[in-house]
């Protein structure tokens, strides 16, 4: 039963270097502690080949010219182990968080699926590099044997079975610092070190082949337990964990952002690193949230303003913004599009100095597009063009009409335009609607039509005949109108001057009235008019507000 | 032949003098051999150009007339008021909409009726609909401020009471002034111009902030109402059109007079009919006059038929009370001025159709 450990060295400096992958070129190192007193805490190959070694000042560390230097994050490190853990569960499902920068896997059923060992291991070690972390991979009988492995070897190594004891062999005492596979006491386990070190005992090997009731007698059951993995012989089973859906990146940032470029190219990262995850897991998102803590922004001092909010630590202003997609996606490139226009819109009015992002995982889509289905924009393009429209007219100017169950003029809402709905047979147009021909219909009777409406029943009769649609005046425009015998025979509108002059032909009124046990009544009568227009007729409707005794011209006949 | 042929394979090589018959018929295999020239088509084996794929309108009498409508085409309904154009409109988005197709109405003068369109047949699922104008929401704070969702009204420029929100499960009309009853609509917009004033004096103060410029994550401080909603319509029909997938685009320019209307540079529609051409997607827009000229694959003007009584001949009599009459229908006459599947101009192909007059409430 095979098993692997995935061990990412120098876990700190990796965390950053995953947020800041041009760094890898550089000397680096990372600093701990509180200014003035700041310390390194880990250094990458080239800082170490500079001369710089972990414990050294911030200022000797500047002495040395060309190297970057970093604030440990725990906010990153945190992201590059939610991120390993991505990693090792595309894998297999038994995966243990030995800890922060190592995990250990079981590689127990998956050669049939993925092939050999090795090959297992190397696709282990491109995946966690694809994710931004160079790790060692190793692959032993035991997981213990592979873990002292993963920290002694760099690289992938493969421990054949009944020969660990012999490949350890060559590794340093130190690997077992620090090991929580140990199960012991650390105290306990590094003073037996520093007592093995004493005696002369500088590598596995040595330690293996020490006597183990003399080894029993000086140094315990730790020691014994110590030789046992030396000699590769430990077996345990591992404790798997099953890690929360969480993805989230976060990135705190040495100087304030102000401008959107800069912005935009750490939310690709962001985003990038967010759908690598997503891609490990076979998931894809439906909904992402962008928070940004902004530096001395002002206060939007509206208690109307959900966007933005005081955190409680002072001087800080969170700014937060949610993506919600009609249909899951997975791609970056859409994601930053979207977000770029969402923060053009929605500027958040201050420096930004900390970037979270966060997206919630759905299954991605299963579509399949039928032969015969007419063709549809593709779904990331459309939200894209959505986007850009919201931007040139208004977020409420573009959407899909939904009607609501009322008789209430202008009874409708605005909904998200999603046309990526699956084909139901019962959505189809079924229902044929009467219209009504100048004889009065009952209440019920326009209700049950309205409703057959709202849900979207429609006329689908090819012989029936046109629809006189109306052109309605938003907002409908005031007319002052002279009535002969009650019935409107002039009419003047000032904000149609088109709409002026004798009235041909007069029918009505049409009266309406709703909502009257609600506070927002509403009562009107509707009339038909014709009225010259130059050389033509046009038909126009005007309606009396009952309750204010107002006329208004609301539309046209077209 | 009488001048000299002169050719030339490459730059670099001295040109080759032809004359006669035997030098003509070298020349030519040169040419044919040439790798560049070898690919050109001669022009006496050019194919006429593909007719486009044409789909019903969702009226029989227009299908008669013109074909039906052409994918791939730029089609345009002209016509004044009461004319019957937006009927013909809301006639084939329905038609559309039912085969399945995605659809988008551009509306430069925000005047489709919700209601009108569901008696026609469109399904709103499948309708992408693009109110034009001013934004109701130029700043994020009057998001809140504004009165409804679905009559999105600017209370500022209108007596109209305004209607509240309907919509409960609208998350982006938070409740603010909505809620306030009828009665003290005058309260509401007194308290929505006061909020306008506040955010426009603030607007004039954030400006003397530090973030200004045009890449700053400040806000804009530009007038969102500046871009004319005719610019506006250009914009997002170029950016539907170039998005793809859509099987009917839609531009009403209905209200938009003549005078406007003719300022749209010819180009904007050539560049609308490259953008469809190639594509199963059908591009119809409504004016009232033609505008797009040789851009336009069809060309259809509707009027008042003269030919059958208009609804309002049958006047009333005195005697006759007038809530007995209503609109029943109107008869429309459309000529088909411009078919790309004519050789020749249609001339005077006319189709006689009536409209049925709906009303509920």
């Amino acid at each position: 039963m095979p098993f692997a450990c995935i061990f990412v060295p120098n876990f700190s400096v990796e965390a950053l270097l995953r947020a800041e992958p041009e760094l890898r070129l550089l000397a680096m190192a990372v600093l701990e502690g509180k200014a003035p007193l700041q310390k390194v805490l880990a250094v990458n190959e080239r800082a170490r080949q500079a001369g710089i070694e972990t414990g050294m000042a911030k200022l000797q560390v500047e002495t040395c010219p060309e190297i970057a230097l970093r604030a440990c994050s725990l906010l990153q490190e945190s992201a590059a182990h939610a991120a390993l853990l991505d990693c090792a569960q595309s894998f297999s499902p038994r995966v243990e968080d030995a800890a922060s920068d190592t995990l250990l896997l079981d590689l127990a059923g998956l050669e049939p699926l993925l092939g050999p060992v090795p090959k297992i291991a190397r696709e282990i070690a491109r995946s966690a590099s694809d994710l931004g972390l160079e790790s060692n991979v190793a692959v032993a009988s035991n997981p213990d044997t592979a873990l002292l492995a993963a920290r002694g070897f760099s690289g992938i190594t493969v421990i054949a079975e009944g020969k660990e004891a012999e490949q350890l062999g060559s590794l340093p005492v130190e690997v077992m610092s620090g090991n929580a596979t140990a199960g012991e006491n650390e105290r306990d386990a590094a003073q037996i070190l520093e007592t093995l070190r004493r005696w002369g005992v500088r590598n596995l090997r040595a330690l293996a082949a020490l006597p183990e009731i003399a080894l029993s007698e000086r140094l315990g059951q730790t020691g014994v337990r110590l030789q046992q993995l030396a000699r590769g012989t430990v077996s345990r089973n591992l404790v798997p964990v099953e890690p929360p859906l969480i993805f989230e990146e976060a990135v705190e940032l040495e100087y304030p952002l102000v401008l959107l470029e800069p912005l935009a190219f750490l939310l690709g990262r962001l985003l990038e690193q967010l759908c690598d995850r997503l891609a490990a897991r076979a998931l894809a998102t439906q909904e992402l949230r962008l928070k940004l803590e902004l530096e001395n922004g002002y206060r939007r001092d509206d208690d109307d303003m959900p966007l933005a909010y005081e955190d409680p630590r002072p001087r800080t202003i969170i700014f937060q913004r949610t993506l919600r997609l009609p249909v899951p996606l997975l791609d970056s490139r859409t994601f930053l599009k979207l977000l770029q226009l969402d923060l053009k819109t929605h500027p958040p009015g201050a420096p930004i100095i900390k970037i979270h992002l966060a997206a919630e995982p759905v299954r991605p889509r299963a579509a399949q597009n039928g032969l015969f289905l007419p063709p549809s924009p593709q779904p990331e393009k459309l939200e894209i063009t959505l986007a850009k429209i919201m931007g040139i007219v208004g977020e409420d100017k573009v959407g899909s009409l939904q009607l609501l169950d009322t008789h209430r003029p202008e009874g409708f809402c605005m909904q998200r335009f999603a046309p990526d709905k699956p084909f139901s047979p019962q959505r189809h147009p079924s229902a044929t609607l009467r219209a009504s021909s100048g004889t009065e219909k009952n209440h019920s009777h326009c209700s049950a039509q309205l409703s057959s409406m709202s849900r979207g029943e429609f006329n689908a009769d090819p012989s029936a005949d046109l629809v006189t649609a109306l052109r309605i005046f938003r907002p409908p425009g005031r007319v002052s109108v002279t009535l002969r015998n009650g019935v409107p025979s002039f009419i003047d509108c000032a904000k149609h001057p088109a709409a002026r002059g004798d009235v041909l032909w007069a029918a009505g009124p049409w009266r309406s009235s709703g909502d009257w046990w609600e506070k927002e009544g509403w009562a009107r009568d509707e009339w038909d008019i014709a009225v010259q227009q130059n050389a033509a007729i046009a038909f126009y409707r005007l309606v009396r507000d009952l309750l204010s005794g107002r006329w208004f011209l609301e539309g046209e006949y077209d | 032949m009488s001048s000299l042929l002169v050719c030339a394979s490459s730059p670099t090589e001295f040109p080759l003098a032809f004359s006669g018959k035997k030098d003509r018929g070298l020349l030519l295999e040169r040419l044919s051999a040439m790798p560049k020239l070898a690919a050109v088509k001669p022009a006496s084996r050019l194919e006429a150009r593909p007719t486009p794929e044409m789909v019903t309108s969702g009226i029989r009498e227009l299908d008669e007339l013109s074909g039906g409508l052409p994918r791939g085409c730029l089609a345009q309904i002209c016509g004044p008021a009461s004319s019957g154009r937006t009927s013909i409109l809301l006639a084939a988005l329905a038609t559309a909409t039912q085969r399945q197709e995605v659809c988008a109405l551009v509306d430069v003068s925000n005047a489709l009726d919700p209601l009108s369109a569901a008696a026609a047949g469109v399904d709103f699922e499948k309708l992408l609909w693009v109110r034009c104008g001013m934004s109701t929401v130029p700043f994020d704070g009057l998001r809140s401020l504004r009165a409804g969702s679905g009559g999105t009204r600017n209370s500022s420029t209108s007596d109209y009471p305004a209607i509240p929100s309907l919509c409960e499960n609208d998350s982006s009309a938070p409740s603010g002034l909505d809620h306030f009853p009828l009665a003290t609509y005058g309260l509401r917009r007194g308290l929505h111009s006061l909020a306008a004033t506040r955010l426009k004096s603030r607007r004039v103060s954030d400006c003397k902030g530090k973030f200004c410029g045009t890449n700053s994550l400040a806000p804009d401080k530009k007038k969102k109402c500046a871009e004319d909603r005719l610019q506006q319509a250009l914009r997002v029909t170029d950016l539907l059109l170039h998005s793809g997938g859509f099987g009917l685009v839609a531009i009403d320019l209905g209200d938009i007079p003549f005078k406007e209307a003719r300022r749209i540079p010819l180009t904007s529609w050539f560049r609308f009919q490259r953008a469809v051409e190639h594509t199963p997607t059908v591009l119809l827009v409504m004016t009232q006059e033609p505008l797009a000229q040789s851009c336009a694959a069809l060309l259809l003007k509707l009027g008042a038929s003269r030919k059958k009584l208009p609804a309002f001949s049958s006047q009333p009599s005195g005697a006759l009370p007038s809530h007995a009459q209503l609109l029943e229908r109107l008869h429309i006459e459309g000529e088909l001025l411009r078919s790309r599947l004519q050789r020749k101009p249609a001339g005077s192909a006319k189709a006689v159709l009536s409209t049925k007059a709906i009303r509920i409430g």
